[in-house]
């Protein structure tokens, strides 16, 4: 997110976890699908829901609820998987819903509060208020850390 | 002038000039005496420095001007060559490849040679002293084209052309053009040359050719052969107003001696039995005439293919996989429809892509040969370093492999082959004393076998001595000293890829980094293949890496494990089963099952899996016997669905330590199925 600073708004997608609304930059979303069939991954981490099809390239599938520690939720007509690019990186996130672009200025956008509430702080990289909305602006680097995968996959050799 | 466009021409250029160089200067060492080889190098070395100078990277410029100098008294028989000169000049071609490879990785080409250009300046002037006069005569005829110059010959057609022109009342003239020899953009002087002459009338011929002109093949004068009405002395004049030219000479060209010499030169020709090509544009010396032969394959490949970048063709697979999977689709729906005519469409449909899959497969098989080619360098460098004597064979370097396979065997294959060179094969004296040759030799050879590419490494020399890894691998606690009795010589061999496992005495920089054959096993499984060894002690040993055609489709057998589906590759199959519940036999913390009289562990990938059960059990269980080497095993499964030609995919990076999944592919009903890696269950 840090590329955008410069500019005096941020193009967001707005999308729900529960009751909270989370905000990720439009320039690191690829699109937003449907849910559809997910073909479960073996022994991956107990958030990594599995892998999908989207037009012929497997694509990793996260649930940010399980990534949150969020109790879980049933799939429904709602629910969205957003996927996003990182560092050549496409992985899909699964959210509760997603409807809303935004524009959010630039000096809306303040550090984490101290507290927040459930969601780990480190998935977090700021807040903004923009019109009595609280939208939470999420730090794709932590959610995607390839790290914990590889340590959960040397703990397994 | 912006030369980035030239840039990957230039690079993949150099690099074949380079290549030709190592494998002429390979030859010439087996040769010392054939000139024509030494023209050969010469003549790539000329073009790349052209080449370089024009990109400007000076250094490469420099340094492969330098080792032409060297080339250049060798044809003149100046410098008698020894194997110094011949180290030296390899040392050359190195660091020269060495700054190509930079530039190709986005470097300025530039590398300190200091060193190698003051060796080959030794060498020059060690024994040039004498030459300095000569020099300068020596440039004249630097290349086999220039001598070409002096007349050019002309064909049936041109000659006609020539004689027609005549009867219009047009004159021929022979030019010959000669630059400074200062002068840096040949190419550019060469082209305003020709727009001048097109002005005033035709261009019939030149010599060298156009292409080669361009390309600056030539030395610092051409000929040129035009039909104008204008006289000799404005000829000559507009001509040396192009800057940089240095002198022109106008000659008439007289036609009936020209019919003669033509004759002449056919009957010459005919006699020869040259081929259609040379007729064409005949050569004076016949020294040079070999040269030529050598470069018709080439010219003619060049005709016939065109560059295209490697990551199109990527994008096209990919493409076209999701063409496949499109396919499967609408099969599925044409069948639900039963619409005759829309039946009918489909099935042609797929018939076309079988066709374009085979097409786009094909397109991606690369000759082994590119790995291969870098091998007798390398075997000339090591055998030098190690005092050893090595005959390095290569055979079937035509097979072609799959581009994804042949990006990655390079790596297995050199280890192989160094450990051949630096374990296998013996000092010259100690196979003296054996009775062997003095020189050892390594035979590399590559051949398609049903669905498979093989790769054979076999050398004759000392083999593996079985008390010596058996000891080896129990001090390294590979394996204990009672299993070691038991072990079969096969067993023993195969031993030396385990890991842990390194039979060198000392570690030498040539194979031994700590690292051993284990890396080669795991490698060529990950590509999906197999490697074996035989060995005889005192006979030699003989690699053979057994590999699939293509790592992009690959047939595997579809199983359910409750409501998931799975692939597993066919290559590791041997056969499927049922059995019933009550032969299943409780070892050892194992679940057996006796199997043609062989005790066959049971893996239950259910359970492994973790998948979630949904369907109860019945008495009887579907089991997949797989092997990895000489183990086996069964896998569990809850039913078959069938075997099917997949398109494998790659989980990508996030998940791609995904515990025992190789990749997945797409069914036809848009599903992921996971590819169950067989290798990493069997322990």
């Amino acid at each position: 997110m840090e590329e955008i600073v410069t500019s005096e708004t941020v193009k967001v997608i707005v999308f729900q976890i529960k009751d909270k609304e989370y905000v990720i930059p439009v320039s690191k979303v690829r699109g937003i699908e449907k849910i559809m069939h997910i073909t479960r991954v073996p022994r991956s981490l107990p958030f990594v829901k599995g892998v999908i099809n989207l037009r012929g390239v497997i694509t990793p599938i996260i649930d940010l609820r399980a990534r949150f520690e969020i109790e879980k939720a049933e799939y429904d007509d709602r629910t969205r998987i957003i996927i996003v690019t990182l560092d050549n990186m496409e992985a899909g996130l699964i959210v509760d819903s997603a409807n809303d672009v935004l524009d959010i200025p630039e000096s809306s956008i303040e550090p984490q509060p101290e507290v927040i509430g459930n969601v780990a702080m480190e998935y977090i990289s700021g807040v903004a208020k923009v019109e009595k909305r609280l939208l939470t602006l999420l730090n794709l680097d932590q959610i995607l850390n390839q790290n914990e995968i590889h340590d959960s996959a040397v703990k397994e050799a | 002038m912006d030369l980035n466009q030239y840039l990957e021409v230039f690079i993949e250029e150099s690099k074949e000039h380079l290549q030709t160089c190592s494998e002429q200067l390979l030859e010439l060492e087996k040769h010392p005496q054939d000139i024509g080889i030494v023209n050969e190098i010469f003549r790539s070395a000329h073009t790349l420095k052209g080449m370089s100078a024009t990109m400007g990277y000076e250094d490469l410029a420099n340094l492969t001007h330098k080792m032409e100098n060297i080339l250049d008294e060798i044809r003149n028989e100046k410098i008698q060559l020894s194997s110094e000169i011949f180290d030296v000049i390899f040392l050359a071609v190195d660091d020269l490849e060495a700054m190509v490879m930079s530039i190709a990785e986005g470097g300025n080409g530039k590398r300190d040679v200091s060193e190698v250009v003051a060796k080959l300046e030794m060498i020059e002037n060690g024994e040039s002293l004498l030459s300095v006069g000569i020099a300068e005569v020596a440039a004249a005829v630097e290349m086999p084209i220039s001598e070409s110059i002096a007349k050019s010959v002309y064909d049936e057609f041109e000659l006609t052309v020539l004689q027609q022109s005549k009867e219009q009342g047009f004159e021929s003239y022979e030019i010959k053009v000669s630059l400074r020899e200062d002068c840096l953009l040949k190419g550019a002087r060469v082209f305003m040359v020709f727009e001048v002459l097109e002005k005033l009338g035709e261009v019939i011929k030149s010599a060298p050719s156009v292409d080669k002109l361009e390309e600056e093949q030539f030395d610092q004068s051409f000929c040129v052969t035009v039909v104008t009405k204008v006289s000799v002395e404005a000829l000559q004049k507009k001509v040396m107003k192009v800057s940089e030219v240095d002198e022109v000479i106008v000659s008439k060209l007289d036609l009936s001696e020209l019919r003669v010499a033509i004759n002449e030169e056919v009957h010459k020709l005919t006699t020869n039995k040259e081929d259609q090509e040379s007729k064409n544009e005949p050569t004076v010396p016949s020294a040079s005439s070999k040269d030529e032969k050598m470069n018709h394959p080439s010219s003619k490949q060049h005709n016939k293919t065109i560059r295209v970048n490697i990551d199109r063709l990527d994008v096209l697979m990919n493409l076209f996989e999701e063409l496949v999977i499109d396919r499967g689709r609408l099969e599925q729906i044409s069948k639900e429809l039963e619409n005759t005519e829309l039946d009918e469409t489909v099935e042609r449909m797929s018939r076309v892509t079988g066709d374009l899959q085979n097409i786009i497969l094909n397109m991606r098989m690369v000759p082994v040969e590119t790995v291969f080619n870098r091998f007798p360098k390398m075997v000339r460098t090591l055998t030098r370093d190690l005092h050893k004597k090595v005959a390095l064979e290569i055979y079937g370097a035509e097979t072609e492999l799959d581009r994804t396979v042949i990006d990655e065997i390079g790596d297995p294959i050199v280890h192989l082959l160094r450990n051949a060179l630096d374990h296998g094969i013996e000092m010259p004296e100690v196979r003296k004393a054996n009775g062997k040759p003095e020189e050892g030799t390594v035979m590399l050879k590559a051949y398609h076998s049903g669905n498979h590419v093989f790769i054979e490494l076999k050398d004759d020399g000392a083999g593996i001595n079985r008390e010596k890894v058996l000891k080896k691998a129990i001090a390294n606690q590979v394996i204990t000293e009672q299993l070691a009795a038991t072990l079969t010589d096969k067993q023993v061999n195969e031993l030396i890829f385990a890991s842990g496992f390194s039979t060198a005495d000392q570690i030498s920089d040539v194979s031994g980094r700590g690292v051993g054959l284990d890396v080669v096993k795991s490698k060529i499984e990950a590509l999906g293949g197999v490697v074996s060894i035989d060995s005889v002690e005192g006979k030699g040993s003989d690699f053979l890496i057994q590999l699939p055609l293509t790592l992009s489709i690959i047939s595997v057998m579809l199983v359910e494990i409750q409501q998931e589906k799975y692939a597993i590759p066919l290559s590791s199959i041997i056969e499927t089963a049922i059995i019933n519940k009550t032969d299943i036999m409780n070892g050892h913390n194992q679940q057996v099952i006796d199997f043609r009289g062989k005790v066959l562990p049971l893996l239950f990938l259910k359970d492994i899996f973790e998948v979630p059960e949904t369907i109860d059990e019945d008495e009887y269980y579907s089991v997949i016997i797989v092997r990895k080497g000489d183990k086996m095993a069964g896998l569990v499964v809850d039913s078959f669905i069938g075997q099917q030609e997949i398109v494998l995919k790659s989980l990508g990076n996030y998940l791609s330590s995904a515990f025992a999944i190789s990749g997945a592919t797409i069914l036809g009903d848009g599903q992921v199925a996971l590819i169950i890696d067989c290798n990493a269950l069997i322990k």
